[in-house]
């Protein structure tokens, strides 16, 4: 009896899904492991706010709630945070000899690749989620349902562009040791923008620094539904530098990808 | 050679171990160094218009009164970092080794903290270079940074010393490494990195029990003022009192480690 064929393309859905999959069995057998990435973003939620709350006082701040101003950083944050976790669960992977299994079979590079960055997506949902619990608890108005989906579709996205280059940084230097390297970078990457206070209000040297970081675009739409009302001019140049991130950082994870031998 | 002699060259060589290691892991020095760095850099940049407000106390510049902040946020790192060096050595065995040898006990704790200490120095030196580099004032002159240097120096003792005790009673680097998100509470809930009077509740009430904040306020005054001895005194009684703490912990733990192995 002759066997039915698959598609390569039901196939490699097939592939994407149970890597997705294995990295949501890690969440519910291991879910210590969620700790980490969870607790940092709330302790900075938490931290900053009743660090620099006063800071809407200042001329020019647009909002009176510093909550509302710093819970869509957070939660990108924890986007930040579980990406380049994936980059060092990948690492931890080659270590052990996972990712040598998967090269050795006939499934192409980018499945892999797109497998391990739509998990980090699908699992950033869980400390956003949290903090944004957290933010509500503690007085943060309600963002409307566009503002909270234009939120969480920019955690998602930024998710996948940290987990890009936590792939990156894991297949370069295939060793845990890049983890400070794949944190600092996202670190770095989300908060230099208007993170802390409006654009108008930062330091001149980082006015500039967040006026041609992409990710500023980003952070500007998350938080639009929360510290006023979301339109299109201020969430596609959001889409647009997620778009452009993820096709820079997307293709050179893949290139190092390509580049590992078994 | 003497029984001091020989024991402050087992201290010197663990110490010097311990830096070593320190600055061959990624995993080590970036919490020390990068992090601390990279956040003064941000929170610099995006708070600083902070220094209009009224109520904060005169300053050059955010920077300036930022220093303090980095530096204890690096001390504390430090403390962290060698709690989880000190673990990994229990775990592999190093340890063990030592405990086997002819050499006092409490120098293998003293060792990691010297190294720790050097660590809170470098973290001190580091901080300084930087602000002075961009253009901040160190108020009180030589003195005031040999004092800013001395009680981040101690400091880091003082939290290692907590840090070693974890590591001794647990022999778990995880369990120590989960520690770091409380080195980030202690740290936000302190007068780290704005004035205690401009924080939100329940932060503000908070820091203002802190001992951190002590700490912290005695390092900054030199750097934004110059020296007062009153909150140098205050902050001298804040790291002796972490200092015993740490000292009993370890004291116990070690009686802990040496009975379960």
């Amino acid at each position: 009896m002759e066997a039915a064929a698959i598609s390569p393309w039901r196939a490699n859905l097939a592939t994407v899904g149970a890597l997705i999959a294995r990295a949501k069995n890690e969440l519910v057998r291991v879910p210590g492991a969620a700790i980490p990435g969870v607790l940092a973003p709330t302790i900075f939620f938490l931290g900053l706010n009743g660090v620099f709350g006063s800071l809407i006082h200042l001329n020019g701040f647009d909002t009176n709630s510093y909550v509302s101003f710093i819970v869509p950083v957070s939660m990108l944050q924890g986007a930040g945070f579980t990406g380049a976790a994936a980059g060092v669960n990948l690492a931890r992977d080659y270590e052990q000899g996972w990712v040598d299994r998967l090269l050795v079979s006939p499934t192409p590079r980018w499945v892999l690749l797109t497998g391990n960055v739509l998990a980090a997506s699908v699992r950033a949902f869980v400390p956003a989620t949290f903090v944004l619990a957290i933010a509500f608890a503690i007085g943060a108005p309600w963002p409307g349902l566009d503002g909270l989906l234009v939120t969480y579709l920019m955690v998602a996205a930024m998710a996948a562009v940290a987990a890009c280059w936590g792939s990156m940084l894991a297949l370069h230097y295939k060793s845990q040791s890049a983890a400070p390297l794949m944190q600092a970078g996202m670190m770095g990457l989300i908060l230099l923008t208007p993170a802390y206070a409006p654009l108008e209000l930062l330091q001149p040297w980082l006015e500039k620094v967040a006026e041609i970081n992409p990710v500023t675009h980003v952070v500007e739409a998350a938080r639009q539904g929360f510290v006023g009302s979301v339109t299109w001019a201020d969430t596609w140049p959001g889409l647009l530098a997620l778009a452009g991130l993820l096709a820079v950082l997307g293709a050179l994870a893949l290139r190092e990808m390509r580049r590992t031998n078994v | 050679m003497s029984d001091l002699a020989g024991t402050a060259r087992v201290v010197r060589a663990l110490g010097a171990r311990s830096i070593r290691q320190t600055f061959r892991r990624p995993q080590l020095i970036s919490p020390i160094i990068v992090f601390p760095t990279l956040l003064l850099a941000i929170q610099t940049g995006g708070a600083g218009a902070g220094i209009e407000l009224p109520g904060f106390p005169p300053v050059q510049s955010f920077l300036q009164f930022m220093l303090a902040g980095s530096m204890m946020q690096s001390m504390m790192l430090a403390g962290n970092s060698g709690g989880i060096a000190f673990a990994v050595d229990i775990e592999m065995g190093f340890t063990d080794r030592l405990f086997a040898s002819p050499i006092p006990r409490f120098a293998i704790v003293l060792g990691r903290l010297a190294g720790t200490a050097a660590l809170g120095l470098f973290a001190a030196l580091w901080f300084l270079a930087i602000g002075l580099i961009f253009g901040a004032e160190i108020e009180g002159g030589v003195p005031g940074a040999l004092l800013a240097i001395a009680l981040v120096t101690t400091s880091a003792l003082a939290v290692g010393g907590i840090g070693a005790a974890i590591a001794l009673r647990t022999g778990s680097a995880s369990v120590v490494q989960g520690l770091f998100p409380l080195v980030l509470v202690v740290l936000f809930l302190s007068s780290a990195f704005f004035p205690q009077d401009l924080m939100v509740e329940p932060a503000k009430t908070i820091a203002e029990y802190n001992p951190l904040s002590f700490i912290v306020e005695g390092v900054r005054e030199p750097i934004i003022a110059g020296i007062d001895l009153t909150q140098t005194l205050e902050a001298v009684a804040a790291i002796a009192g972490i200092v015993v703490l740490g000292l009993v912990l370890s004291a116990r733990a070690l009686r802990h480690r040496l009975r379960v192995g």
